[in-house]
């Protein structure tokens, strides 16, 4: 089996005596896309914050490519390939759309500014249209797409979202992920935190289930889909 | 012009309007309605309710303004975000441009000395302008204590003369370097902080400067001061008569003697420092650290998460708005020829502060024009001196009624390479 491109190997994290995370074991293989579920304050948003060192995780290891990231300053995280679009989308509101797709580009330059923002106005024809507006005054979903547009400007090897669905109506819920399924058909590696679990597990290849800083479930998409107890706990069923 | 809108409700303006009449009417109770006459006291009980019928109407008056067309241009700001203005093409107008930078150099040779003293204190505020707003205005970093650069800047040109035997013109760059060394100093401690907790340790960093300045008497001359030497022109003074074996500045042109001449060198250089740092400030900002400025201050969570470096970036803003800081001190200083650490307290940090609040965070020219008139309208105003502070409170409160964002909002090129 080749190398899995991300690999947490008994990670924990904590703020100040608060355990978030406890040995959490992750694997994301090239090309995959994996989801994470929980529950809120399942330490879900602290795994992604964890793999980019905020806060730095006090034991384990984070492998990107085979490379322990865990130690490595925070700003150079990015330049190795793995961006992400954080939770509450966190995008510059007082820059146009077109900034914040610059901004995006920090860790890799920008010689292929204009080919790949043609590429995430293709994915995203919205932004194309508000390309001069200022990223504030756009609607929450148009603010979700922008994130992930910006995080796809760094060409990350692999694409941490959080909470894509966070605050947003059914429908825009429906088009991201349908955009989510495109960007991966590209041959895209996706690391996807949901509380949507619905959405998120018919997406992705593999899941794995969090509760209370612990890994509880893991398997396919579907195989969670079917899990009785993820159907109670996750699925309202 | 009086149509109200559908927002508008008598039964709410009118229970407005009394609950505002009744609070002046308790507020007025004690102040008019009782009058000392000699020991005795009488009731003017009338007056109170005078007041609160006036209260009363006024209240009445502004609900339906704002409730019209009229009101709604005059007092509704803009939304947050309609803050920042994003130009798509440079739309200078240049040969205005040209015309105003043409008028400042040759102002001097035809002002008055007085109007030349102003014209001085007013290019250092812009100048103290310029840099706070580096740090607060771009990468949204409040500083309370700016003021301490400014006096870092003054005193290492005083002192540097004292000990060092440092002139004007090595004093600005030595001046500028050290200001910016203790803004990087400030830098590091406030890393991690934001907002309040950042805006009240910049207030102790500014009080500390100015209490050590205040305190090391056999270094700085504690409340006495330090005395700042004249600057020359290619050796060249402008006093009197020269020290040993130099010549005057008149002398040599066969020119009577004036004071005005040593005005005329600081305004001239003064102006030129502050030519090239509005142009350095406004360049920046299309480059990568001022494009890093302004995400810090949008988002520090997503700067780092997209690859910034924080420390780099917050450090470069602080040394940088620390060094224009550092040269608007050196000016001061040889304007003054005198300096002690009463020019520099907290008041000043909050003119600073004001100035660039009240042209308007982030925006160049607005924080030229508000120094400007921050500076000159006392001047003009001297009838009233004594109530300078209330019109400064007043036009504040009024401004953010009415140009939240500042007197020109900050409007900016689009970054280049979009």
């Amino acid at each position: 089996m080749t190398e899995p491109l991300l690999q947490l190997d008994k990670v924990s994290a904590s703020y100040g005596s608060i355990q978030a995370l406890k040995s959490v074991s992750i694997t994301v293989n090239q090309g995959e896309i994996v989801t994470l579920i929980g529950a809120n304050g399942a330490g879900k948003s602290t795994l992604l914050m964890t793999i980019f060192g905020q806060p730095r995780a006090s034991s384990g290891r984070i492998l990107l490519a085979g490379q322990d990231i865990s130690q490595i300053p925070i700003h150079q995280i990015s330049s190795l390939g793995l961006a992400q679009a954080p939770e509450g989308r966190r995008i510059f509101a007082r820059m146009t759309v077109e900034e914040n797709l610059l901004m995006g580009t920090i860790a890799i330059g920008d010689a292929y500014l204009k080919q790949d923002k043609d590429k995430v106005f293709a994915l995203f024809p919205r932004l194309k249209e508000r390309r001069k507006q200022s990223a504030g005054t756009l609607s929450g979903g148009e603010q979700q797409m922008l994130a992930i547009g910006r995080a796809l400007m760094s060409r990350p090897r692999l694409l941490l979202l959080d909470e894509p669905s966070l605050g947003l109506a059914p429908l825009i819920v429906k088009q991201i992920f349908a955009i989510l399924k495109e960007i991966a058909k590209e041959g895209a590696t996706i690391f996807l935190v949901e509380q949507n679990a619905h959405h998120a597990l018919n997406l992705a290849d593999r899941g794995y289930v969090l509760a209370n800083g612990e890994v509880r479930l893991s398997g396919t998409g579907q195989e969670l889909l079917a899990n009785k107890q993820v159907q109670h706990a996750y699925l309202g069923g | 012009m009086l149509d109200v809108d559908a927002d508008f409700s008598t039964k709410q303006t009118i229970l407005d309007a009394i609950l505002a009449a009744l609070i002046a009417w308790l507020f007025f109770l004690p102040i008019t309605g009782v009058l000392l006459d000699g020991y005795a006291v009488q009731s003017a009980w009338h007056q109170p309710f005078v007041l609160a019928l006036i209260v009363f109407y006024a209240r009445c008056l502004i609900a339906i303004i704002v409730h019209t067309d009229l009101g709604k241009r005059l007092f509704v700001g803009k939304g947050h975000y309609a803050g920042v203005e994003v130009v798509d093409k440079t739309n200078a107008h240049w040969h205005w441009l040209l015309v105003i930078v043409a008028i400042g150099f040759v102002f001097p040779f035809f002002s008055s000395k007085y109007w030349l003293t102003v014209a001085i204190l007013a290019l250092i505020y812009v100048l103290l302008g310029l840099g706070l707003n580096v740090v607060v205005g771009l990468a949204g970093l409040l500083d309370l204590g700016f003021v301490a650069f400014y006096a870092v800047g003054a005193y290492s040109y005083a002192l540097g003369s004292e000990y060092l035997g440092l002139g004007f013109w090595t004093a600005l760059p030595f001046a500028a370097v050290l200001a910016a060394s203790f803004g990087a100093i400030l830098g590091f401690p406030v890393l991690r902080m934001h907002g309040d907790y950042l805006a009240i340790v910049t207030l102790g960093f500014g009080e500390i400067i100015r209490l050590i300045l205040n305190n090391w008497t056999a270094f700085t001359g504690g409340p006495n001061g330090a005395s700042a030497p004249l600057p020359t022109l290619f050796g060249l003074e402008f006093s009197r008569r020269a020290k040993q074996g130099g010549t005057p500045f008149h002398d040599y042109f066969g020119l009577d003697y004036s004071t005005i001449y040593r005005y005329i060198l600081i305004y001239l250089v003064l102006f030129l420092v502050v030519c090239v740092m509005t142009m350095v400030v406004v360049r920046l900002r299309q480059m990568p650290i001022g494009r890093a400025w302004e995400a810090l201050r949008e988002d520090e969570t997503a700067c780092r998460s997209l690859g910034i470096n924080h420390v780099v970036v917050k450090l470069s803003a602080f040394s940088m708005g620390a060094m224009v800081g550092g040269l608007a001190g050196v000016f001061f200083a040889a304007y003054q020829g005198f300096i002690n650490p009463s020019s520099f307290t907290f008041f000043e940090s909050a003119l600073i502060l004001a100035i660039v609040v009240l042209g308007g965070l982030g925006s160049v020219v607005g924080v030229i024009i508000a120094a400007v008139v921050l500076t000159i309208l006392p001047e003009l105003l001297r009838e009233f001196s004594d109530y300078r502070v209330l019109i400064f409170g007043m036009s504040m409160v009024l401004m953010m009624i009415w140009r939240p964002r500042g007197l020109l909002p900050q409007r900016r090129q689009a970054f280049r390479r979009t």
